[in-house]
C-alpha cells in the first residue's frame, strides 16, 4: 500500500495528447499511465509500453483444455468405464472433438478474463484511484509519477506548456487497496497545509 | 501524393514467366486432350475432363471470391481495404475469363452426354432408379446449363459493375454529398452480388458442378465447405499480389497493418474450412449409414488416405499452428509462404473433392494435374498484371482512403 505522488496534466484533444506523450517521454518524466475515454489507438505505441502476454497465456489455457478434455476422456471411455456406443471404437476421436473444442474455448476464454483482471487491478470490493473524473467523459488524463527530485511546479508548467487544458498534483495508491471510501482517509487528496 | 506510384509497369520478367507457364500448360492441355480427352478408353477421359474440371472450376471460384471480399467489406463499411482495393479488383476480372472456360468444359461435358463423370446423365439408369428420379428436377441438363450460365454470367455482369463503379473514384474529389451518394451505390451493387454469390457459390453451384458427380449422395455442407475453401485461397491469392506488389515498391499506402488483416482472414478462413470439413464427415461417421459414409469410404480407408490427411494437415494444422501468432500474420515472407501453401492446399482439395469421386482406385496426380495448373497460374498472372496495369493503383479519392491509410490493427 505504498501512496506515491503523482502529477496529472489533462488533455481535450488527441493531436495535443500524442506530441504532448513524446515531450514528456524525451524529457525523461515516467509515464504512470495515460487514461482515455475510449481505446486510442496507437497510444500504447507511443508510450513506449510493451505488447501484452495475455495472448501467450490464453494459448497455455487452451492448450490446457485441450490435454484436459482428451486425456480425461480417453482414459474415462478406454479405461475407467468403456462402453459401447452405438457399436463405435472406445477410442472414438471424432466423437470427442466437439466436446475437446469446447473445454479448450471455455479454458481459454475463463482464464484470460482472470488474467486480463489480474493484470488490470480489477476484483469485487477492490477499490481504484480516479485521477479525473473527466477521464471516463472527454479527458485525455496523463498521469505522471514523481520521484523525490521532482519539481512539481516546473513539471506542472512543462506540460501546460505542452497544452495541457488542466494540471495538478495528487498522492495516491499506485495500485489497488481493500476498504470502503468513507472509512478511508481519501488517500489521493494532498492534505492541505493551512497556513498559521 | 506526388511521391506514390499510381501505374502499375508490367515487369519483362513476369510476362515471360506468365507465358512460359501457359506455354507449358497449353503443351499439357493438347497433349493431353489429343492422348486421353478424345481417346476412345473411358477412363482416360474422365481422367482427363476431370481433371480440367476441377482446376477451372477451383480457379474461377477462388478469383469470384476477390470480388465476395470487396462486396462484403463494402456491405460492412469497411474502410481499410481501401488502399489495396485495386487488387482484388484485377484479380476479379479472371471470372469472365476463367468463367468462360468453365462453361465451356462443363457443357462440352453435359452436351457429349459423359455420364461416367455425371451419372445423372443417363437417361436409362435414371429412369430405373428412384433416388436419381427424385432428384430429376433438379439434376438434368437443362437446368444445369441455364443455371451455369446464369450464374457464370451475373458473377461476371455485378463484378463488372462493381468495378466500373470504382472508376469513379479516380475522376474529381468528391465533396460530402457525391462521397455518400457513391457510398450507398457501391453498397448497392455490392448487396446485389452477394445475394446472387449466396444463391449461386452458397448453395447450388457446388451441388450441381461437383456435388453430383456423386449422384447419389448428398451433404448440406458441401456448398459451405467449397465456399470457405475457395475463400480462404482467394484471401491467399490477394495477400499473394500484394507481398509482390510491395516488393516490387508499389502500394506505399499499404502495410503490415493491412496485412495483419489479409492474414487474419487466411487464419480464420482456414479454420472455418476445418469447421465445415469436420461438422460433414463427423455428422456421417456417427450416423454410418452405407449411402452416406461411400463417400468417404476410398477417401479415408482407399487410395486417396495419403491426400485426405495431406489435406488435413496443410489447410488446417500449419495455418493454426504457423498463422496463429501476432508477428507471423505481419511478416511478408511468412504470410507469402503461407499464402502458397494454403492455395496448394485447397487446390489439393479439390482434385480429392473431384478427382476422389471420378477415379475411386488410384490416384493418378501426375504430369496433367501440374501442366493444367501452370496454364492457370500462367493465365491468372499474365491477365491480372495486365489489370492493375489498366488502372490507377491507389482509388484516390475514395471516400474511405484516408481510413484506410491511417488503418492500425
Amino acid at each position: 500500500m505504498a501512496k506515491k505522488k503523482f502529477v496529472i496534466g489533462c488533455f481535450d484533444d488527441e493531436a495535443v495528447l500524442f506530441p504532448a506523450v513524446k515531450k514528456v517521454r524525451t524529457a525523461g518524466y515516467k509515464i504512470h499511465d495515460v487514461y482515455t475515454p475510449f481505446a486510442v489507438h496507437g497510444l500504447d505505441h507511443a508510450m513506449g509500453l510493451r505488447e501484452t502476454s495475455l495472448h501467450t497465456a490464453g494459448f497455455i489455457y487452451g492448450i490446457t483444455g485441450t490435454t484436459t478434455a482428451l486425456s480425461c476422456i480417453s482414459w474415462i471411455f478406454t479405461k475407467d468405464w468403456p462402453l459401447n456406443i452405438g457399436g463405435k471404437p472406445h477410442f472414438a476421436l471424432p466423437a470427442w472433438i466437439p466436446i475437446t473444442f469446447e473445454l479448450t474455448v471455455l479454458f481459454a476464454a475463463v482464464g484470460m478474463v482472470l488474467t486480463f483482471c489480474y493484470l488490470c487491478q480489477l476484483a469485487p470490493f477492490v477499490k481504484k484511484h480516479h485521477f479525473h473524473a473527466r477521464s471516463t467523459d472527454d479527458l485525455f488524463v496523463m498521469v505522471i509519477e514523481c520521484t523525490d527530485k521532482t519539481n512539481t511546479d516546473d513539471l506542472q508548467a512543462f506540460l501546460t506548456s505542452g497544452g495541457a487544458v488542466e494540471t495538478n498534483v495528487q498522492v495516491a495508491e499506485e495500485g489497488w487497496w481493500l476498504g470502503r471510501y468513507d472509512q478511508d482517509e481519501m488517500p489521493f487528496q494532498t492534505k492541505e497545509i493551512v497556513a498559521a | 501524393m506526388a511521391s506514390i506510384r499510381l501505374q502499375f509497369e508490367i515487369p519483362g520478367k513476369m510476362k515471360t514467366w506468365s507465358l512460359g507457364l501457359i506455354g507449358v500448360g497449353l503443351f499439357a492441355l493438347i497433349f493431353g486432350l489429343v492422348t486421353k480427352g478424345f481417346s476412345s478408353d473411358e477412363h482416360e477421359q474422365v481422367h482427363f475432363w476431370g481433371t480440367l474440371m476441377y482446376n477451372t472450376i477451383f480457379w474461377t471460384l477462388i478469383c469470384n471470391a476477390s470480388m465476395f471480399f470487396i462486396c462484403i467489406t463494402t456491405l460492412a463499411m469497411g474502410g481499410w481495404q481501401q488502399s489495396f482495393r485495386r487488387i482484388p479488383e484485377a484479380i476479379s476480372t479472371m471470372v469472365p475469363i476463367f468463367g468462360s472456360i468453365t462453361f465451356a468444359v462443363l457443357i462440352y461435358v453435359v452436351v457429349s452426354d459423359k455420364h461416367h463423370i455425371y451419372h445423372w446423365l443417363d437417361k436409362e439408369a435414371v429412369a430405373k432408379d428412384v433416388i436419381l428420379t427424385g432428384k430429376a428436377g433438379f439434376l438434368n441438363a437443362k437446368f444445369f446449363i441455364i443455371w451455369t450460365t446464369l450464374a457464370i454470367g451475373f458473377w461476371s455482369f455485378l463484378g463488372w459493375r462493381m468495378r466500373q463503379l470504382s472508376n469513379e473514384a479516380d475522376a474529381a474529389p468528391m465533396d460530402n454529398e457525391t462521397g455518400a451518394k457513391f457510398i450507398l451505390r457501391n453498397t448497392v451493387r455490392a448487396a446485389l452480388f452477394t445475394v446472387w454469390f449466396a444463391l449461386t457459390v452458397g448453395s447450388t453451384v457446388p451441388w450441381l458442378w461437383m456435388m453430383s458427380i456423386d449422384a447419389h449422395w448428398y451433404s448440406t455442407m458441401y456448398s459451405w465447405y467449397t465456399f470457405a475453401s475457395t475463400f480462404v485461397s482467394g484471401m491467399s491469392l490477394i495477400a499473394l499480389w500484394l507481398i509482390y506488389m510491395k516488393n516490387k515498391g508499389y502500394m506505399e499506402l499499404t502495410s503490415q497493418e493491412h496485412l495483419h488483416d489479409v492474414g487474419k482472414f487466411m487464419f480464420a478462413f482456414s479454420i472455418f474450412w476445418t469447421y465445415l470439413w469436420f461438422s460433414q464427415y463427423m455428422l456421417i461417421w456417427y450416423a454410418n449409414i452405407p449411402e452416406e459414409t461411400i463417400y468417404f469410404k476410398h477417401r479415408v480407408q482407399g487410395a486417396y488416405k495419403p491426400i485426405f490427411f495431406l489435406n488435413l494437415i496443410i489447410n488446417f494444422l500449419c495455418p493454426l499452428i504457423i498463422l496463429m501468432k501476432r508477428s507471423a500474420k505481419r511478416n511478408y515472407t511468412l504470410v507469402a509462404f503461407m499464402a502458397v501453401l494454403i492455395i496448394f492446399g485447397h487446390w489439393i482439395d479439390f482434385y480429392q473433392m473431384v478427382m476422389g469421386s471420378l477415379i475411386k482406385e488410384k490416384v493418378e496426380l501426375g504430369w496433367l494435374d501440374f501442366g493444367i495448373l501452370s496454364f492457370f497460374v500462367g493465365m491468372m498472372i499474365f491477365f491480372v498484371g495486365r489489370a492493375l496495369a489498366s488502372k490507377p493503383l491507389i482509388p484516390k479519392y475514395h471516400p474511405f482512403l484516408k481510413e484506410s491509410i491511417i488503418h492500425q490493427v
